[in-house]
């Protein structure tokens, strides 16, 4: 369908490329008059502070890059000309290494709330695919780009991660030594995670653009979970959750600011300020904090392939969740047997972040299979059976009416005063 | 709760912005100025990256040992990556130098103004073209040194006199001179 667009923008220039290349109308469409469920919480915060977080991590990342070396004998002291000779550079390189912390920390909240609130659920399936797609990417960036500065902690975690291939059946030691590209990690390692780690930021950019679409298509879910009725139920998105969003960078940068300027190091691991040496391991050699969860999975299992299958299982499982999960009740609010359950997760997830960090003896060990065993029981038992088992509360008429009546002690949003029922609101 | 409030924030907005518009005014840019500077605060790390790092300021001046270049002889050396031209100019050499009327100069300058006084026999410049940045030939007997006696750069054909001065076009300025001091009689600190 072929033609000009007929532009409703009164800047001539605007105007004239509107008419061309409708982009202005696009974005006024998407991010201006957008309608947006009228009722989000700060937990809605956490998409846009992801994307704040991307685009933090490529523009450091990009500087950075101007002044790193991918060679094995260079790479670290490059590194450490950035901390002490570049302009700026230990800052680029803080922020860089915080930011990574600060990325997964939004990232996990924001699938907090899509499993709290049940937005994963149809139409939305394919939305959260593409969102496990990303954490996937995320995860691999993060690991490749934990090897470049070329310390301690960046060649064992490469050895150890790169090795879990090897215990796939028969084909297994090929593959390491393809991902390689030797019999050890070396400069043809380094080198080409590095420039995979440059090329994956614009491919997580590209799957978060089609996450968007599919937001765009599907609409946002809510706290109540309940689908849009009506104009009534939204807010354009600008100027409301501009302005709600702008509050969640603000906390986010006060975060990200006193991480980066008062403690820098505290997510490091002070190993990974030894250069690389092949022929030494680290006494304790344990992931970056965002990785302990399924470190934790991978330790817990006495069988090298079995546990590195349940650790890649522990997140594929993510992807056929929304079939999982037979409630057609979304929101958690509604779903009071759920509602204890998501803790428990969130609570053996925590767990075995904790097991993760600690030595594979004693009761770590014990925690952590406890915590590998509800992962897994959770998601492939407990919520196919739930959604037959539980009863729901009642759902709100619509999102401008939740007038149910429910205890105090449920928490929530509570009911509308008097004045906003009896006059609905006039939307233009 | 949600419509009763923004309600009230909208009107408030309406009459503030209907009763007083020098402060709606004064608010815009004062949030203006706060995302400029904010926004500047936060590129300038990014660009001041780009600027030289403390290892490659700290290179900056190197030391030449004058003693072996011979009279006539033209040496070159790499400060800040560039090739430097130091000659060790004859007495005939110096003679025409000075003795060339500025009019005549393209880019005038006395050789006077080109040499440390009392040590006029060593001639340091750039040894870069003012034309397109090309390494002129001629510190070697066997180079071209063009029709003053001086330097002929290979590209497009600029000359300079034995004061490194441009003689003939298409170059536009005498070759640079580097920040240098003698220290001693037969040593420069260049930068």
């Amino acid at each position: 369908m072929a033609g000009l667009h007929k532009s409703e923008f009164e800047n001539p220039v605007v105007n004239w490329i509107d008419t061309r290349m409708p982009i202005f109308t696009m974005m006024q469409k998407e991010y201006g008059s957008f309608p947006t469920p009228k009722n989000f919480n700060y937990f809605w915060n956490f998409g846009a502070l992801a994307m704040i977080s991307l685009a933090i991590m490529i523009a450091t990342g990009i500087f950075l890059a101007m002044n790193y070396t991918a060679h094995t004998s260079l790479a670290f002291d490059s590194v450490e000309r950035i901390m002490r000779d570049v302009n700026y550079g230990w800052l680029l390189r803080y922020i860089h290494a915080n930011g990574a912390s600060m990325f997964f920390i939004v990232v996990y909240i924001h699938i907090f709330r899509a499993l709290y609130y049940g937005s994963y659920k149809a139409p939305r399936e394919l939305l959260f695919m593409l969102g496990v797609v990303i954490l996937l990417l995320m995860m691999a960036t993060a690991f490749m780009g934990y090897v470049l500065p070329w310390g301690q902690m960046s060649y064992w975690g490469a050895t150890v991660i790169t090795n879990l291939f090897s215990a796939i059946p028969i084909v297994g030691e090929g593959i390491v030594t393809w991902l390689w590209g030797g019999f050890s990690v070396d400069n043809p390692t380094l080198n080409r995670f590095f420039s995979l780690h440059y090329l994956m930021p614009f491919m997580i950019t590209g799957v978060v653009f089609l996450h968007i679409v599919a937001l765009h298509i599907t609409g946002s879910n809510n706290p109540l979970g309940i689908d849009v009725k009506s104009p009534q139920d939204t807010l354009p998105f600008h100027p409301y959750y501009t302005a709600k969003d702008s509050i969640g960078i603000c906390v986010y940068l006060l975060v990200f600011a006193g991480l980066v300027f008062f403690a820098p190091n505290l997510l490091n691991h002070p190993d990974n300020y030894i250069p690389a040496n092949p022929l030494v391991t680290p006494a304790h050699i344990v992931p970056e904090w965002y990785f302990l969860p399924y470190y934790a999975i991978l330790r817990s299992v006495p069988n090298k392939l079995g546990g590195v299958i349940l650790m890649f299982s522990s997140i594929a499982v993510l992807f056929v969740l929304p079939w999982l999960d037979t409630s057609p009740v979304r929101s958690a609010r509604f779903r009071p047997i759920y509602k204890q359950l998501i803790l428990v997760m969130v609570a053996s997830f925590l767990v075995l972040g904790y097991v993760g960090g600690k030595p594979p003896e004693g009761i770590y060990v014990v925690l952590g299979r406890v915590a590998t065993a509800y992962w897994f029981l959770h998601f492939l038992v407990l919520l196919p059976i739930l959604g037959k088992l539980e009863r729901p509360l009642p759902l709100p008429e619509s999102i401008s009416r939740p007038v149910v009546r429910r205890p105090p002690s449920s928490g929530g949003g509570g009911p509308l005063p008097q004045g906003a029922t009896a006059k609905p609101m006039e939307k233009p | 709760m949600a419509d009763t409030a923004s309600a009230t924030v909208r009107d408030a907005i309406t009459t503030v912005g209907a009763a007083d518009p020098a402060k709606r005014d004064f608010l815009k840019l004062l949030t203006g100025s706060a995302v400029a500077i904010g926004v500047g605060a936060i590129v300038w790390p990014f660009i001041d990256s780009m600027n030289p790092a403390k290892d490659i300021l700290a290179l900056s001046s190197i030391e030449v040992d004058l003693a072996p270049v011979q009279e006539g002889q033209a040496i070159t050396v790499v400060w800040r990556g560039k090739p430097i031209f130091v000659r060790n100019r004859t007495a005939d050499e110096i003679k025409g130098a000075e003795s060339v009327a500025l009019n005549q100069l393209i880019d005038p300058q006395s050789d006077a103004d080109r040499v440390k006084a009392g040590k006029e026999k060593w001639l340091v410049v750039i040894g870069i073209c003012t034309h397109l940045g090309c390494v002129p030939l001629g510190n070697k007997v066997t180079d071209p040194r063009g029709d003053y006696g001086g330097w002929f750069c290979p590209c497009h054909g600029s000359q300079y006199d034995t004061s490194g001065r441009v003689r003939h076009g298409p170059a536009p300025a005498n070759l640079g001179l580097p920040p240098y001091t003698f220290a001693g009689d037969t040593k420069i600190k260049i930068g």
